[in-house]
């Protein structure tokens, strides 16, 4: 309301301002509120909150723990180590950490790419009725949280034959699966829950991409004769590969950064590791065995990787060639 | 006449694919609430099932949690006060910085622009471990401080404000200083509400972050009556199955407050969930 009365009052200020002779002679006299108030001052003290929230929140850690990687962290006592945490990590939990993560990203961005751009597109289509009830329906499980999805997928794919999903296994006639205690069904649960939560947010991102088309490309095809397949071959798809870029990049960075996917179906630890991820590592000897030093050296190595995918999505998207802006 | 029938059909089929598709998408949740209708015990021996005993739905497991579990209770107060919290300084400081970043010029604003690109890239999982040995030398362990720290300023919604605040009517400004504004008078009064639509899709961001928010809450909340309910959640799912009815009937009550938001605000969940879709 105030703000409404406000700006419909601007119109009419510079005739008649009572006000600001008053203002003035409150504030000639203080300069140090002519200072704050000044154009020179006034941006500065707005990105304050940025700038100290970046140097003790990114700037801070992100040295520290580069510093701490080549540190024996315990209470009281850091002492260099140069390289040891990072010969550490020359060991087979690391690596079935580092397997288990690049499965899972390799699954979740064929699954979360393909799967939402092809949804999208016949969610596009005028065949399709509903379409908001769809999209509302497939967006909802973004709602839940990773803890909430995945108590639900652990009871659903529980070991006992009346669960849902050994249910639709015999109907098939297979037997019952052990999904927590099974090594390739193991990634197979995280990558499902991952894919759940996610198709709905990603197909709005094809959605919003897909009404950015232009609708002139397909008039020539038509009028060309293109067949159907062939403007979602050479229309369609071209049109979307900026799209398909910024949703495989995310997903890719997100995959490298799962550790929830993990923790909701074996807590801390998952039998022989098969469901460990790199993050999940980094909690357990970080956190859970105190081994900061150590920890930090795993941080490093997921920081460069995230860096070097980071960079191709950057040389990809051509952001290098364009320069600013 | 043949053409008109094969749309019909084609419109059939689409929309009955689309609707079989948002069932599978929508089966955990509504067999989520099926569930915490069911006996817990019941559900500890057969799972999520198909083959429901409709006889033995009951609301037993809500009265239970209404009546019986009180640190559940304590667990959705700290959700809701650390959830509270976490949007009103977010959005505060956040727009803030977008809007500076936006409607003045100034010496380095580019590059603070591009630290915030930066730092939309650098994951916080990398930073956890030095943030939560920070966190334990000054003794904001186990306190909501140390959970809303790292959210306070977030670069997405820098990122969200600055974009949109490039589209506020600049003249206003100018007219408004004539008029013997401050330059905060005119951010709070004037260009803040303007900025509307876009405080309530980031409101919806970080409140859902913050609400569903679960690695950093871990690391830094100890005891049981500081937990939010992810965390608090998630000692339940124990192997043994004992706190089910609380897990259960809890988590629909988690989820529950969040849809029927989403139905009004719709449009603004789906402003504020893919916002990174604007850096495309």
């Amino acid at each position: 309301m105030e703000s409404l009365s406000n700006s419909s009052d601007l119109s009419t200020k510079p005739r008649r301002s009572p006000k600001s002779p008053k203002n003035n002679s409150n504030k000639q006299p203080n300069s140090f509120l002519r200072f704050i108030n000044s154009k020179k001052v006034v941006p500065y003290l707005f990105v304050a909150p940025f700038i100290i929230s970046f140097l003790i929140l990114t700037l801070y850690p992100a040295i520290q723990g580069i510093i701490m990687s080549f540190q024996r962290v315990l209470p009281g006592q850091v002492t260099f180590v140069g390289l040891a945490n990072y010969e550490r990590l020359a060991n087979p939990v690391f690596y079935k950490a580092l397997l288990n993560t690049t499965l899972y990203v390799i699954f979740t961005v064929l699954i979360l790419t393909i799967i939402p751009m092809l949804l999208a597109i016949f969610l596009d289509s005028k065949f399709v009725k509903f379409k908001t009830l769809f999209r509302a329906s497939l967006f909802l499980p973004a709602l839940t949280s990773t803890i909430v999805g995945g108590m639900i997928f652990r009871l659903m794919f529980g070991e006992q034959d009346t669960a849902v999903a050994n249910q639709i296994m015999s109907l098939f006639g297979l037997d019952a699966i052990n999904w927590r205690f099974t090594s390739w069904a193991a990634i197979f649960l995280m990558v499902i829950l991952a894919s759940w939560r996610w198709i709905g947010v990603n197909i709005l991102y094809f959605l919003a991409a897909l009404q950015n088309v232009p609708g002139e490309l397909y008039e020539a095809a038509d009028i060309d004769g293109a067949s159907k397949w062939q403007k979602l071959r050479y229309i369609t798809i071209p049109q979307l590969k900026p799209i398909i870029i910024f949703v495989s990049t995310i997903t890719i960075i997100n995959g490298f950064r799962m550790f929830e996917e993990s923790f909701v179906f074996w807590e801390a630890g998952s039998p022989g590791n098969i469901g460990l991820s790199v993050v999940g590592y980094i909690y357990q000897e970080g956190i859970r065995q105190n081994d900061m030093g150590y920890g930090s050296a795993i941080g490093v190595i997921l920081m460069l990787i995230i860096a070097v995918i980071s960079l191709i999505y950057l040389i990809a998207t051509g952001t290098f060639k364009r320069g600013e802006n | 006449m043949n053409a008109k029938r094969k749309n019909k059909i084609l419109t059939w089929i689409a929309t009955i694919s689309f609707g079989v598709i948002s069932l599978i998408a929508l089966f955990p949740i509504i067999s989520l609430v099926i569930s915490s209708l069911r006996p817990s015990s019941e559900l500890m021996r057969q799972g999520i099932s198909f083959s429901i005993n409709f006889s033995q739905l009951s609301l037993d497991n809500y009265l239970y949690i209404f009546n019986q579990a009180p640190e559940y209770w304590a667990w959705y107060g700290n959700s809701l006060v650390i959830s509270a919290i976490t949007i009103v300084l977010s959005l505060f400081f956040s727009s803030m910085v977008g809007y500076a970043l936006a409607v003045y010029d100034f010496k380095g604003k580019n590059f603070f622009f591009l630290l915030v690109l930066l730092i939309l890239m650098v994951p916080f999982e990398i930073l956890m471990l030095p943030l939560y040995q920070l966190m334990i030398n000054t003794q904001l362990i186990d306190t909501y401080f140390a959970v809303v720290l790292p959210m306070v300023v977030a670069p997405v919604a820098v990122f969200f404000f600055r974009q949109y605040a490039l589209g506020l009517p600049i003249q206003l400004m100018d007219a408004a200083r004539i008029d013997g504004s401050t330059e905060y008078g005119i951010f709070f009064k004037i260009m803040l509400p303007l900025m509307g639509p876009s405080l309530a899709a980031m409101a919806i961001l970080q409140g859902l972050g913050s609400w569903n928010n679960f690695l950093w809450p871990l690391l830094v909340l100890r005891s049981n009556d500081m937990f939010t309910l992810p965390i608090g959640l998630a000692t339940l799912l124990t192997p043994y199955g004992n706190n089910y009815d609380v897990l259960i009937a809890g988590s629909v009550l988690t989820i529950i407050p969040i849809i029927i938001l989403f139905v009004f605000f719709q449009r603004y969940f789906i402003a504020g969930l893919t916002t990174g879709g604007v850096k495309g």
